[in-house]
């Protein structure tokens, strides 16, 4: 950084008084320079924080029940017995069972509207998917309770179970509300960000790749998903992450579907819980230290699941990238 | 500019005044009462100037936090606070009841229509997960004249943590010794079977949309939603539809055996016409102000409350405190100091 400041140095004489301040401040590098670093160090202040304070806060839980916090089936906040995995397992199925079906939705939506649809049309889907990706959760959990619960016990479930019935996915009684209910939320939830992030990647791909790979004698089918698509391919990966990130932390959309029963069940039409949606139901009315310390280590474990399935992703994004193909 | 300058230190001069001789108190804590509550510190501002109390509905369990941290003046829980509780507090709290307030059952059955009842054992079964069909001969021997279906009960709870659940749970525990030593009362207790919904609109919510559906709601919550409900079985047998008569019932029933501290459950109460599910709302009031004014402000709407105040309950559809209780209050407020 001091290469980068040196000229100004020798520009500007060393002055004193108020010249010399206004002088420093319109060539602001300095300055900017210092601002900038603030803001980035608070980032790293402020997640730092958050790992503190819920590695403290779950100090009661961590130190009673140890690792197996992490593998108990009982939630039992009367009797002062606390463990993760109904919540994890909800978590995890609800969430990456929403990508499953929103990211070729996403994807080949966001596709045509970049590639294939006039401008103006994708220009004003674009606005409305934007506006889609602000609106508030609660409205979806609405949307939820008053459309795709009734729609899931009527029609959507049994038709799964007329067709797929003989797995043991597909099984049991079908209630209105359960993980597929919760996941199909959850689709709705996070396909605008897939669709417009990835459309926007899509848009940055130069024209000459396109031409290029045309000229070849490449169908557009072909330009599209052989050269168009591994371009964007980093900021598409972004789009999933983002829309993963949505996924894992939401809670008022998911607790008004999921049924919140803290139970593993293969069933994806049984109720389940999610930790979002545990610690928004259960943390204004938590009376005992246990059972409040037990929400916050719950909070550290989401942390945690983030932490790590971020890593993951980019672990594979990395290994894709070196296995050959361009890097966006 | 000037002119403005001079008004507006006159407007500061006179909130100043003003603010010499008011009060504020800060109050937080459950949310059942918090209609009732609004309307009081309304009304009571209203008629006197110089007290203003702001309420924050934010849940039993945060008000009692909040009170032991000593953030807000005085709290409110719809639980008595344990003894564990107590013994955390610098200040110790007590318990002033306000209102009362009723869980009811309410169900949707498809082909029935008209009120069910609810055996004690036929409640404590469903919530088990012990009775499944509807016809269960336990449920069908208190119904001669309905038609029951042979169809799965699908049993809705709070998912919240919430007042509503734990007097739900503190009436099952007393019925049901099994209930008791399975799953407890609390404000989120262990469910063995089950759907969660958020918020008494969340219950009604599921009960609603799912066939063959039981779940529970606040009286207040039924009766200004017009929900329809059963009946229960109370401590001398009879089956009661849920009333404010009833439930007042069910206050004097107990006010007999009430602890000095009041920290008593009314639910399953003695008396023929006691609502078994009913409770009694507190005001956590700390022992003593380090404020005198704080604490002429507050021994004042508590007089106020336990007098004027009452009338405004049943317009609100919460039941009145009967005299015996009130009688005690009174006495009990010399012990704020």
């Amino acid at each position: 950084m001091s290469t980068a400041t040196t000229p100004i140095e020798h520009a500007v004489p060393p002055q004193s008084g108020p010249r010399a301040l206004i002088h420093r401040l319109r060539h602001g590098d300095e300055v900017a320079h210092l601002v900038t670093l603030t803001f980035a160090a608070l980032i790293l202040l402020i997640t730092s924080l958050l790992v503190f304070e819920l590695w403290m806060g779950s100090a009661p839980t961590r130190g009673k029940f140890g690792f197996t916090f992490f593998w108990s089936h009982v939630w039992d906040p009367i009797g002062g017995d606390f463990g993760a995995i109904p919540f994890i397992y909800g978590t995890l199925v609800t969430s990456l069972l929403a990508l499953l079906i929103a990211v070729p939705l996403g994807l080949a939506a966001a596709v045509f509207l970049a590639e294939l649809a006039p401008r103006k049309m994708s220009d004003t889907i674009a606005f409305l998917i934007d506006l889609l990706a602000a609106v508030p959760s609660v409205i979806y959990g609405l949307l939820g309770i008053f459309v795709v619960v009734p729609l899931m016990r009527t029609t959507i479930g049994p038709a799964l179970k007329h067709t797929l019935g003989f797995l043991p996915l597909f099984k049991g009684p079908n209630y209105g509300v359960g993980f597929l209910t919760a996941s199909l939320v959850l689709v709705i939830m996070v396909v605008p960000f897939i669709i417009s992030v990835s459309r926007e990647v899509l848009l940055t791909v130069p024209r000459e790749q396109r031409e290029a790979a045309l000229g070849l004698g490449a169908t557009r089918w072909e330009a599209t998903w052989k050269v168009v698509v591994p371009w964007a391919r980093t900021g598409i990966m972004g789009s999933v992450f983002l829309a993963l990130a949505r996924a894992l932390g939401e809670t008022m959309a998911v607790t008004m579907v999921i049924g919140n029963d803290p139970k593993i069940r293969e069933s994806l039409f049984a109720p389940g819980y999610t930790i979002a949606a545990v610690i928004a139901n259960e943390f204004n009315e938590a009376t005992s230290d246990l059972h409040r310390s037990a929400l916050i280590e719950l909070g550290l474990v989401l942390f945690l699941i983030t932490f790590i399935l971020n890593g993951m992703a980019r672990l594979l994004m990395a290994a894709t990238e070196r296995g050959g193909g361009h890097n966006g | 500019m000037r002119k403005t300058l001079v008004v507006l230190s006159l407007l500061f001069a006179s909130a100043a005044a003003a603010n010499a001789q008011s009060v504020l108190l800060n109050a937080a804590g459950a949310t059942f009462p918090a209609p009732i509550y609004s309307k009081w510190f309304d009304v009571y501002h209203t008629a006197h100037s110089g007290v203003q109390i702001n309420y924050q509905a934010i849940g039993s369990g945060a008000g009692k936090a909040q009170l032991t941290a000593g953030t807000v003046d005085f709290g409110a829980s719809d639980m008595p606070m344990t003894d564990d509780e107590l013994a955390k507090m610098k200040v110790k709290a007590l318990h002033f009841p306000t209102v009362l307030g009723a869980v009811v059952p309410t169900y949707n059955i498809p082909g029935v229509s008209g009120d069910l009842n609810f055996s004690q054992k036929a409640l404590a079964g469903i919530y088990l997960g012990s009775i499944t069909k509807w016809n269960d001969p336990e449920i069908a021997k208190a119904n001669p004249s309905v038609k029951l279906p042979a169809d799965d009960i699908v049993v809705v709870h709070r998912s919240d943590g919430s007042g509503t659940s734990f007097i739900w749970t503190d009436f099952l525990s007393k019925v049901s010794p099994d209930w008791k030593s399975k799953v407890g009362a609390g404000t989120s207790p262990n469910w063995p079977v089950g759907l969660g919904g958020k918020g008494n609109d969340g219950v009604m919510g599921l009960v609603k949309q799912t066939p063959d559906s039981i779940g529970y709601v606040e009286l207040i919550y039924a009766m200004s939603q017009k929900i329809p409900y059963g009946a229960v079985q109370n401590a001398s047998g009879k089956y009661l539809k849920a009333d404010l008569a009833g439930v007042s019932a069910a206050a004097a029933g107990a006010a007999k055996e009430m602890p000095e501290d009041f920290r008593v459950s009314i639910t399953n109460a003695p008396g023929a016409a006691s609502y078994p599910i009913s409770s009694f709302t507190w005001l956590l009031i700390p022992s003593h102000f380090d404020d005198t004014g704080k604490e002429q402000a507050v021994k004042g709407f508590l007089i106020w409350m336990l007098a004027d105040g009452q009338g405004y309950n049943e317009q609100l559809q919460y039941a009145k405190l009967p005299p015996a209780v009130v009688a005690k209050e009174k006495k009990a407020l010399s012990l704020i100091k």
